[in-house]
């Protein structure tokens, strides 16, 4: 059964379209990520979700209520919904224990092991109970915050790029133990960010959205590998794109014969090759094409390696991705090869 | 995982080497006149009553009169503060977080009213009718007067909140009243307190709104005694037990301001609020918000106005009007402002140069006895420099240079806060980096200081110059015989009902202290500038 369902909602502000037509179901105990530029519309459609915006068409029901509709708008305070906002937005003269509390009935709100049963399932130690929220790192900021969203047991948890103030090294920790917390509750969750690898590694389905409307709703490899035009190709991660003629299920192209997904169109079309596909191999090995190192950029675990092909003048830079170890010289002949199937669109 | 606890972002942690540093002997010498002359006249109080014998304290203290000036101060003081803080915070919210109509208009006018003094206020009600005298009358002005001091301070902190914070309250199934009272209202708490403690402090030391409206208090009670003949030991208790309602009151609001003002957790970019809607109450609601606005300076405004248009003779007490007085006052009152200002500026620069750049524990000190000049009543200062100059140094009794001091006790703390944070622009770091192009100090501070910290003193001296401007008490006991200056004349009128009279020069001081107000609003925004 589906927690939440959007059907054609709209959303103007001052007779600029923000959001338009859109629809999206979420399936109960999941979370769906909405990935998007800034300025694609993500905040206002979690905003029109959790009832602090009206929409001005369309309709969205949560758990099977109608929160939203023609002649309908549920406060938010009745919607059952938890709500993470950026940092968290925690009550500055509250102590943890009276935050995570804070969406209980009063009786409720002195039960102390509730707290910290609560901080446990986010991840942090009873002790946090009696602390100030400035005494908290970011990270532990947003971990209470999605207690006290948890708290209440909503229907429906909504995040709001809860992870972007934070840096890189605990924004991947906090996540894992906000997936977890999310996992454990069984809750199910909308998330909004404008990152692309957060989306694909916490949604179990990620829904683009551009300029308003969403462009494809699919599951994180679909996307990654099958985006539906070349715009989405890049936004979603690096991209190669060369053109090329497909028939018959393989493609040619100037990187040589390369193998096409299913049902992919026909005639003249734009190849998309991920850089982690391209293979480095030793000049003399059996090769797709021959190229030159043109730069390096070293990361440690992996390097990323910018290509000129030898037999193509005028050929754009190529971008690959190869282990650490396997890196070569700028320079460097080196032949290529392209490993699995490849998606193309078509030339309008 | 527990992770180390983050630094509280926005708090700058003095370098060891700039805390251990001494300052020159000269620039403190200089920081210290300050601090000393406002020491002066609490000092001399402190004299006064310690001549008094025991016995003689008990009897002076015990009297009805003593009760009765309590239980009117007092009790002024708690309801003007109770419906400031209600109209204050009222008009704060209405003006930050609904649809009402004109809300633009009205964040400025809500603020305006502190440029018109109450005894102006207090003349405008009292001519038309006097049946404001009293208890009521004095409500009513005071808290027309003084609500902007606490709307300013709550309209910045309400403006200054996460707008998630109320989201997450709506989210977590409290509705719009649940949400203000469980997490709007307590983080309004410091700014609400410190309103209304200054809202206290500025009742406790009004001297002519309530002379006018014939409701007695300590400063009127003082200023009555003054006039009768010269009582010392009665008059210098009176005194002491106003001094110290007023250090009680500046002492919980430094605290206040001390304590951990709620920072917003976290930086980030922050989304404008969602206003709300009012509904069918907007227009009733706006109607309201005129009705104050009206009454706060509509009124005031008005009623000078209409005086103007009247012949001299027509009002209750017929007094003729000359050109000649009218140049004559504006003269006297804009050179004692320029003097009076530039004194203050001048005590107030060494403090703030060593605030900012020896910080220490002596420096503190002298700082916060700067700050005391905020407590003591303009009355007792006078009232103390009348004695020392009669009992010590005569020749300087009844001149412009003790008026002009006196000036620079009540205004320093002004001064200060506006010089410290002009100082402030003019960072370590920026000086250092000038050093090391090869600038001596006198070129550092000629090209690096004075254009960044500049604009901020020239704020600080208009802010005094307009404090002058519209001052009454201290001016009415010490300036010199044959000054006259617009609030002078104002008094001297309105207190013989004169009330055309003394129109043309209400219509001058206000016209002055709206101009230089709406110059330094214009210059500096109108929120930082009324913060202070």
């Amino acid at each position: 059964m589906a927690a939440l369902e959007i059907a054609g909602l709209a959303k103007a502000f001052e007779h600029h379209r923000v959001l338009d037509s859109v629809d999206l179901s979420v399936a109960a105990g999941t979370m769906v990520a909405i990935l998007g530029a800034s300025g694609s519309g993500k905040t206002t459609l979690l905003r029109l979700v959790a009832g602090f915006e009206r929409a001005d068409a369309g309709t969205i029901r949560i758990g099977g209520e109608t929160a939203s509709g023609p002649g309908v708008h549920l406060p938010p305070e009745r919607r059952r919904i938890g709500y993470m906002a950026q940092e968290g937005a925690l009550f500055p003269h509250l102590s943890v224990a009276d935050n995570v509390l804070f969406g209980l009935p009063r009786p409720q709100r002195r039960d102390r092991r509730r707290a910290e049963e609560l901080l446990a399932l986010a991840g942090l130690p009873a002790s946090y109970a009696g602390r100030a929220p400035h005494e908290l790192s970011g990270g532990e900021q947003s971990r209470v915050a999605l207690a006290r969203a948890l708290a209440p047991k909503p229907r429906l948890v909504l995040l709001d790029e809860p992870f972007a103030a934070l840096d890189p090294g605990l924004r991947t920790e906090t996540r894992q133990a906000v997936a977890a917390a999310l996992l454990a509750a069984g809750a199910t969750a909308l998330l909004v960010t404008h990152d692309q690898p957060e989306a694909l590694s916490m949604g179990r389905e990620v829904a683009v959205l551009r300029e308003g409307r969403l462009v494809q709703v699919a599951r994180p490899e679909a996307l990654y590998r099958r985006p539906l035009d070349a715009q989405l190709a890049r936004f979603v991660g690096e991209a190669v794109l060369v053109s090329g003629q497909a028939t018959d299920g393989t493609v040619r192209c100037s990187l040589g014969r390369l193998a096409l997904a299913p049902d992919m169109p026909d005639g003249e079309v734009e190849v998309l090759i991920r850089p982690e596909q391209i293979r480095l191999v030793p000049p003399g090995e059996s090769a797709d094409a021959l190229a030159r190192v043109n730069g390096v950029t070293f990361y440690g675990h992996d390097a990323s390696v910018s290509l000129v092909l030898s037999e193509v003048a005028g050929a754009p830079e190529l971008s690959a991705r190869v282990a650490g170890h396997m890196c070569p010289r700028i320079g460097e002949e080196v032949g290529i090869r392209v490993e699995g199937p490849v998606t193309v669109f078509r030339v309008a | 995982m527990p992770e180390a606890p983050a630094p509280l972002a926005g708090v700058r942690l003095p370098g060891a080497a700039l805390r251990r540093r001494w300052p020159p002997p000269l620039l403190l010498a200089a920081a210290v006149a300050g601090p000393l002359i406002v020491v002066l006249p609490v000092g001399e109080i402190l004299l006064e009553v310690a001549r008094i014998g025991p016995a003689e304290a008990v009897r002076l203290l015990w009297r009805p009169l003593v009760a009765e000036l309590l239980v009117n101060t007092i009790g002024l003081v708690i309801a003007a503060t109770l419906s400031a803080a209600l109209v204050g915070t009222a008009a704060a919210w209405l003006v930050e977080r609904t649809d009402l109509p004109g809300r633009r208009f009205f964040a400025v006018a809500a603020a305006v009213p502190l440029a018109v003094p109450p005894f102006i206020s207090s003349y405008a009600w009292l001519s038309i009718s006097p049946a404001l005298e009293g208890f009521l009358g004095a409500l009513v002005v005071v808290t027309s007067s003084y609500f902007p001091l606490v709307y300013l301070p709550v309209a910045a902190s309400l403006r200054g909140m996460d707008p998630a914070l109320e989201e997450t309250a709506r989210s977590l199934g409290q509705g719009a009243s649940g949400s203000f009272l469980r997490v709007v209202l307590p983080q309004l708490r410091p700014a609400l307190l410190g309103g209304m403690l200054l809202v206290a402090l500025n009742v406790l030391v009004e001297f002519g709104a309530f002379a006018l409206l014939r409701f007695r208090t300590f400063t009127t009670e003082l200023y009555a005694e003054y006039r009768t003949g010269f009582n010392g030991p009665a008059e210098a208790l009176l005194a002491l037990i106003l001094l110290l309602l007023c250090l009680i009151c500046l002492f919980a609001e430094l605290r206040i301001r001390g304590l951990a003002r709620y920072a917003r957790i976290g930086a980030g970019v922050r989304r404008p609020v969602t206003l709300l809607s009012l509904g069918r109450a907007r227009l009733p609601v706006f109607a309201l918000f005129v009705l104050l606005v009206l009454a706060a300076l509509g009124l005031p405004l008005g009623m000078i106005l209409y005086w103007l248009t009247r012949h001299g003779s027509a009002a209750v007490t017929p007094v003729a009007v000359s050109l000649e007085g009218l140049v004559e006052a504006t003269f006297s009152s804009v050179w004692l402002g320029f003097a009076g200002a530039a004194l203050t500026v001048v005590l107030a620069l060494p403090l703030g140069l060593l605030a900012t750049r020896y910080p220490g524990r002596l420096v503190t000190l002298l700082e916060r006895s700067a700050y005391l000049g905020q407590g003591v009543p303009g009355i007792v200062i006078a009232l103390a420099f009348i004695t020392i100059t009669i009992r010590t140094v005569q020749p300087l009794y009844q001149t412009a240079a003790t008026l002009i001091v006196a000036y620079a006790i009540l205004f320093l703390p002004l001064a200060l806060v506006s010089v410290r944070a002009a100082l402030m622009q003019a960072e370590r770091r920026l000086e250092e980096i000038g050093r090391s192009l090869g600038l001596g100090w006198f070129n550092v501070t000629r090209r690096i200081v004075l254009p960044l910290a500049g604009p901020g003193l020239g704020a600080a001296a208009a802010l005094v110059f307009v404090s002058i401007v519209t001052e009454l008490t201290a001016t009415l006991l010490l300036a010199p015989i044959g000054t006259n200056t617009l609030a002078m004349q104002i008094w001297a009128d309105t207190s013989t009902l004169a009330f055309a009279a003394a129109a043309p020069y209400a219509a001058m001081m206000v016209l002055l202290s709206l101009f230089s107000t709406w110059l330094l609003a214009r210059r500096f925004g109108a929120t930082r500038l009324f913060q202070q």
